[in-house]
Order: structure tokens, then C-alpha cells, then sequence
């Protein structure tokens, strides 16, 4: 468990210093594929259960949901992140400090109650952090789509550390819905490209309150 | 005893069925008959006595009994009004699906996901375990954001991007206050479900607790539009068709709400956590006051402003809830007179974006005299959502002022009074622009015609509103002290 945990933790940390998005993929599929692994690791009580929830995970999350991420890249023809807010190097050592952030939160809890997998409790919050500066920082609705996925695996594999047992329908209700949720943003993905010619979401501009200047941001394309 | 289950499973077949129709017809009496029946079922089922409480799915008590008979009511209005709403919107005719292949066809897939959307609200109503429900709010999200793009413009794909960015992200960190809240249990707690829990109320961990409810109040408040996170909501619900807006306002908020009352009603069984969780209720009901306060002063955009006064009203509704005691109650009713009043006021600016076709105010002028019908209705509509006294509106926001005033709580009742002030200024300004000034020019909107369809509805839905002021009857009255009590209020 806590090799996974481990290996969880080093393909975000990829993740967050990576500018290509192919390559952003692949270590999502990774993570996916580890998350599905996890479920039989720790102690099984119902291992038919704990199966069928690994398969459906390992398919939904490490097979199609990245298939058809890349597809909308592909038919996009965007390669690469644009520039980010923050610098890939200032992202990944952010990325670093979070985790210090998560384990000393978990070091904070195990003072009041005995964990059964710290380590995995660790990745867990930092998968959700870096889910989140990924989506705070970058500019590409892709990039956002995978961040969003990210943040859902850190929940995932926090529940999972918990140990807190919900009934096998939950979890493959949950696991459904994350699977219909990323499968509209990819449709939209293509509609965002159609439309725009671009897929950078930090141009969505048309609908504000605020009327913070339009600036012009400098045309960056591939 | 009619099964619950019923009104959840129906829509989602019927919905997948008209996926497939070819005639614009019937999948318009599809829509109807859904909603007829969802209505009557619903009637039924809530008629009943609660037995099911005791269930580990789902189950009828009275808060479920109070926001299944809004949703089902709002979604049968709105289906009325969608058939006119359609005619006027041709797009692509024939069915959606044809083999494996997926058409972009706009009309078939608006009257599905409108009947997924009923269904997984439905869900999120009635389901008793937290896992459930958090699967049925995700799930309206899922179904409601197609129909946010149904006009498949470049704003409204924004609008629907936003949303469905947002509300995931949001609705992900409910999801880990889920888990935390699982946490909290001990060996004594058997069900995963409210009542459960609030039967075993002192056998809880106070701390896990505490995070959960934290993350619920975070996670859902996102999807319900409280202050900081309610980006999406002006976007959202400006963009979609109106009888969408209707149905994202008046019933899909109150679903986002009830996630979160449900674990408020386990920290009101355990008295450390009732101030925590009531503070923060306040402290984020007071922000979505103030913030709808601001934005609506000077807004350009009817359908935008009508977005932050349903920020305004999830703020009341949470400062209600959080003061406690008879406010409680008097959040209830708010809760069934803002659906009623705002799914109205969102039909009729259905109507005068069809008449004008601008969603700017200073383009609308002279309403009384172009669209007489919808502009008495879009008046009275203005006095009820702003509490004016025959209306339900007014009861309930002095139910819920009264209380602050009793408990002493001379900031909260202040702000209260002044960002309602503020809204009212912000709205009647806009109101009196555009249903009184002159119409410059007379002819340009001569075919502007109202049909009875269009109309029916917000008649009967203020009119409602302006009953339940002025009477409550019986079974309403018990509904709302009911579920007042089951937070651990008093009646009204």
C-alpha cells in the first residue's frame, strides 16, 4: 500500500513540473492504474467486491477517461501547456511544499486518532491539493479537465485510507458519476475548440461582472 | 404506499426513450405526462405516513416531504412552459441517438436531460445516506449541464464550462467531508443516514464532525450559490432557457440546500456543534447578502439580476437556518416561496426575451404595453420576491428578523435589514425601467404575442405565493413545523 502511495505521489509531483500534455495524460492513466490497485491492498474483507470495484476503476480511470483525454488533444492539435500563471519549477516546488502541508495535517490528526494507513492518508490530501493548483494555475481547459481528475483521485484514495467502508453500490455510484462528469468535459472540450479555436479557458471573458480591463492576451499559439 | 423509488426510476426511462423518438410531438407529451405523474406520485407518497424513515436508502420524512413537492411542482410548471418554449426555439428535429451515433440535436436531448435532471434530483431529495445523496447532487450537475448549452452559443458554452467546472470541484470536496463524516461514526452508529446518526448523536466524534461539516458547508454551498463561491450561478442560470433557469433556481438550489441541512440536522443533536455550524450558516448567509446587494445595484442584465436575488435568497434561507429557533420554520416557507416566486419571475423573462430579444434592460421599455399580461405578472412577481406584505416572502422574512431581534443578535438583524434594503433599491430601479418608460418605438415589437402556455404557469405559481401568505393550510403548516423540528427548531 504504501509503494503505491508513493508512486501516487511522485506522478503528481511529474504531473505538476510537466508541460506536455501527452505526458500529463499518461501520468494520470498511471494514477488511475494505481488507484485501482489500491482497493485489494489494504485489509479485504469482501474481496468479490473489492474486484469488481478495482476493475471498474483501472477501466473507467486508467484506460478510458485518459483514451479519450488524449483523443481531444489529438483532434485539438494542442501539444503542450502554454505558459502557465505560475512557472512549471515554482509549481512543482509548490507542489513539494504542499506535501509537506498534508503530512503535517496528517501528523495534526494521528494525535487524536489511531489511522490505518498515514502514509496513503498523505498522498490522499496532496493528490487534492495539487488537483487544485492544477486547476488554479493552469490555463488550458485540458489541463483543468486533468486537474479536476486529480483532485477526484486524491478524494478516492482519501476515502479509501479512511477506511471508512461505504457499501460497494456507493463506490461504483461515485466512480459513475466522476466518469459521466469528466465524459462531458471532454465533449465539451471539442465544442470549446470549435467554437474559440482555442481551448484556454482563462479567456472565457464574455460573462463578468467585473469589469476587469479585456486585456488582450498575446496571441500564444502552437 | 406508493415506492419512492418509482419517481426516480420513471423519468430516467422515459428520458432515455424520447433520446430516441423522431417526433417533436410526442416527446413534448413524454414531457408532460413525466411531470403529471411525477406530481401525482409525489402527492401520494408524501400523503403517506413516514414509515420508511427507518430505511438505509431512501426515505420520506418531512424535510424530504417539503422539497420533493417543490421540485415536482417547479418541474411541472416548467414542462408546461417548455412546450412553448420549444416552438419558439426550433432546432434540429429527430431523435438524438441513431445507432451508436450521437447527434448534436438539441431539442431531443433537452427533453431527456430535463427528465434525468428531474430524476437525479429526485434522488437527491430522498435519498437518507449520505453516499446516495451526494451521487444524486453530482448527478444533477451531470444532467443539468447540457441543458445550460442548449442554445450552443459561445456564452452559454462558457456558462456551462463554469458550471460544470465549479460545481464538480465543489461537489468533489463534499464528497471528503462525506468520508470525514464517516469517520465520525463509531461501532454504535449503525446507519450511515441523518436520523441514524442524530439517534446515536453522542456516541459521535465532535472533531471529524466538525471537518465534515466544514467540507459539506464548502462543497454544497458551492452548488447552492453561497457568497465566495457563487461564480457560476449568475453565469448559469443567465445563460440557460429559461424554464431551465426556473428549474436550476427554484429546485436545484433547495437540492444543494438540503445536503446541507441534512448534517446540519446531526450538529443540531449534539449541542458543541449547533453555534459552530449556526455561526458559519450566518457568517456565509450574510456574505450572499451582501454580494447580491452589491452586484444588483447596477446590473445591465434581467436575467442576471434575477441570478443574484437567488444569491440574495440562499443567503436568507442560511441566515434563517442558522439563527435557529422559529427561523428555521420561517426558512422553510422561504424555501417554498422563493422556488414559486423565482421560477416564475424566471418564465416571464422567457417571455420578454422572446419579445425583445435582449437580455439588457435598457432595451426593454414599456413591458405594461407590449406584453401586458407578463408585465402585471413581472410587476407582482417584483413585489413578491422582494417581501412586499401579502405574500408568503413577507411572513417568512419576518419570521426570520423577528428571531434575530429576540435572540439579540443586533448585527446579524441589521445587516439583514440593509442588504435587503439594498436589493430592493437595486430592483426596483430595474423593475420600474423596464415596465414603465416609455416605448420609443411602438411598432417594432407589434408581433410580440403571449400565449396561454407561456402564461399559466407564473399566474399560478405567484398566486400560490400570495396564499400561502395570506393562509397556510394544514398539511403545509405541518410540513414545515416538521421539518423546523427535525433541525431542532421550534414551529412557526
Amino acid at each position: 500500500m504504501n509503494t503505491i502511495a508513493a508512486l501516487l505521489t511522485l506522478s503528481s509531483l511529474l504531473l505538476l513540473g510537466s508541460s506536455r500534455l501527452r505526458m500529463t495524460i499518461k501520468m494520470v492513466a498511471f494514477q488511475g492504474f494505481l488507484l485501482g490497485l489500491l482497493p485489494l491492498t489494504g485489509k479485504v474483507e469482501h474481496l468479490s467486491m473489492a474486484i469488481v470495484l478495482s476493475v471498474c476503476s483501472i477501466t473507467l480511470k486508467g484506460i478510458l477517461l485518459p483514451w479519450m483525454l488524449a483523443r481531444a488533444m489529438d483532434k485539438s492539435g494542442t501539444k503542450r501547456e502554454i505558459e502557465p500563471f505560475i512557472s512549471f519549477g515554482a509549481t512543482m516546488l509548490m507542489g513539494i511544499a504542499l506535501l509537506v502541508v498534508s503530512g503535517w495535517i496528517v501528523a495534526k490528526l494521528q494525535n487524536t486518532q489511531q489511522l490505518a494507513s498515514p502514509v496513503c492518508l498523505t498522498t490522499g490530501f496532496f493528490l487534492v491539493f495539487s488537483g487544485l493548483l492544477l486547476l488554479i494555475t493552469r490555463r488550458k481547459a485540458i489541463t483543468q479537465t486533468i486537474g479536476f481528475l486529480v483532485l477526484e483521485n486524491g478524494v478516492f484514495a482519501t476515502g479509501l485510507s479512511l477506511g471508512s467502508e461505504f457499501s460497494v453500490f456507493v463506490e461504483l455510484g461515485i466512480l459513475l458519476d466522476v466518469f459521466v462528469g469528466i465524459f462531458l468535459m471532454g465533449i465539451m472540450l471539442f465544442h470549446i475548440d470549435k467554437e474559440f479555436d482555442h481551448i484556454d479557458a482563462d479567456r472565457f471573458n464574455e460573462l463578468s461582472d467585473l469589469d476587469l480591463a479585456h486585456f488582450d492576451s498575446e496571441d500564444i499559439s502552437e | 404506499m406508493t415506492n419512492p423509488w418509482i419517481i426516480i426510476i420513471f423519468p430516467v426511462i422515459t428520458g432515455i426513450i424520447s433520446l430516441f423518438l423522431n417526433s417533436e410531438r410526442w416527446r413534448k407529451i413524454i414531457l408532460v405526462v413525466v411531470a403529471f405523474t411525477h406530481l401525482f406520485c409525489t402527492i401520494k407518497i408524501c400523503s403517506g405516513d413516514s414509515s420508511l424513515i427507518e430505511s438505509t436508502w431512501i426515505g420520506v420524512d418531512h424535510l424530504t416531504r417539503l422539497f420533493l413537492m417543490i421540485v415536482s411542482l417547479l418541474f411541472t410548471g416548467s414542462s408546461i412552459y417548455s412546450m412553448a418554449y420549444l416552438d419558439n426555439h426550433p432546432h434540429l428535429n429527430g431523435p438524438a441517438l441513431i445507432g451508436p451515433k450521437v447527434l448534436g440535436n438539441s431539442n431531443a436531448v433537452f427533453v431527456a436531460c430535463m427528465q434525468f435532471f428531474l430524476a437525479a434530483m429526485s434522488l437527491a431529495v430522498l435519498s437518507m445516506n449520505f453516499g446516495l445523496q451526494w451521487i444524486g447532487i453530482e448527478a444533477t450537475t451531470l444532467a443539468s449541464t447540457p441543458l445550460i448549452y442548449f442554445h450552443r452559443s459561445r456564452r452559454s458554452l462558457e456558462a456551462a464550462w463554469k458550471y460544470l467546472i465549479l460545481c464538480s470541484v465543489g461537489i468533489a470536496l463534499a464528497l471528503m467531508g462525506v468520508f470525514f463524516l464517516a469517520m465520525a461514526m463509531t461501532s454504535h452508529v449503525q446507519l450511515f443516514t441523518s436520523a441514524g446518526m442524530v439517534l446515536f448523536a453522542g456516541y459521535l466524534k465532535v472533531e471529524w464532525l466538525k471537518v465534515a461539516f466544514i467540507f459539506f458547508l464548502v462543497g454544497y454551498g458551492t452548488k447552492m450559490g453561497l457568497a465566495p463561491m457563487h461564480n457560476w450561478l449568475p453565469d448559469a442560470h443567465s445563460e440557460a432557457p429559461s424554464p431551465v433557469s426556473a428549474m436550476l433556481s427554484g429546485a436545484l438550489l433547495n437540492c444543494a440546500f438540503l445536503g446541507i441541512l441534512r448534517i446540519y440536522q446531526v450538529c443540531a443533536a449534539i449541542p458543541a456543534m449547533t453555534t459552530f455550524a449556526s455561526d458559519l450558516l450566518i457568517l456565509l448567509g450574510l456574505l450572499s447578502l451582501a454580494a447580491s446587494g452589491i452586484f444588483i445595484l447596477h446590473q445591465p442584465d434581467y436575467k442576471r439580476m434575477l441570478a443574484y436575488s437567488s444569491v440574495e435568497h440562499m443567503g436568507i434561507l442560511a441566515t434563517g437556518v442558522g439563527l435557529g429557533g422559529a427561523a428555521i420554520a420561517g426558512a422553510m416557507l422561504h424555501a417554498i416561496a422563493h422556488s414559486l416566486i423565482k421560477a416564475s419571475l424566471f418564465l416571464l423573462s422567457g417571455n420578454i426575451l422572446c419579445a425583445y430579444s435582449s437580455k439588457r434592460i435598457e432595451d426593454v421599455k414599456g413591458l405594461l404595453k407590449v406584453l401586458p399580461a407578463t408585465g402585471i405578472l413581472w410587476l407582482a412577481g417584483f413585489l413578491a420576491i422582494t417581501g412586499a406584505p401579502p405574500f408568503a416572502t413577507f411572513i417568512s422574512e419576518f419570521a426570520i428578523l423577528r428571531v434575530a431581534l429576540q435572540t439579540k443578535s443586533w448585527a446579524t438583524a441589521i445587516m439583514f435589514l440593509l442588504f435587503l434594503l439594498l436589493v430592493f433599491i437595486g430592483m426596483l430601479t430595474i423593475f420600474s425601467q423596464m415596465t414603465l418608460g416609455k416605448h420609443s418605438e411602438a411598432g417594432e415589437h407589434k408581433d410580440a404575442k403571449e400565449s396561454l402556455l407561456q402564461l399559466v404557469t407564473p399566474a399560478v405559481f405567484l398566486s400560490f405565493a400570495l396564499i400561502l401568505g395570506c393562509y397556510l393550510p394544514d398539511f403545509i403548516r405541518n410540513t414545515i413545523d416538521g421539518a423546523a423540528l427535525l433541525l431542532g427548531g421550534r414551529v412557526l
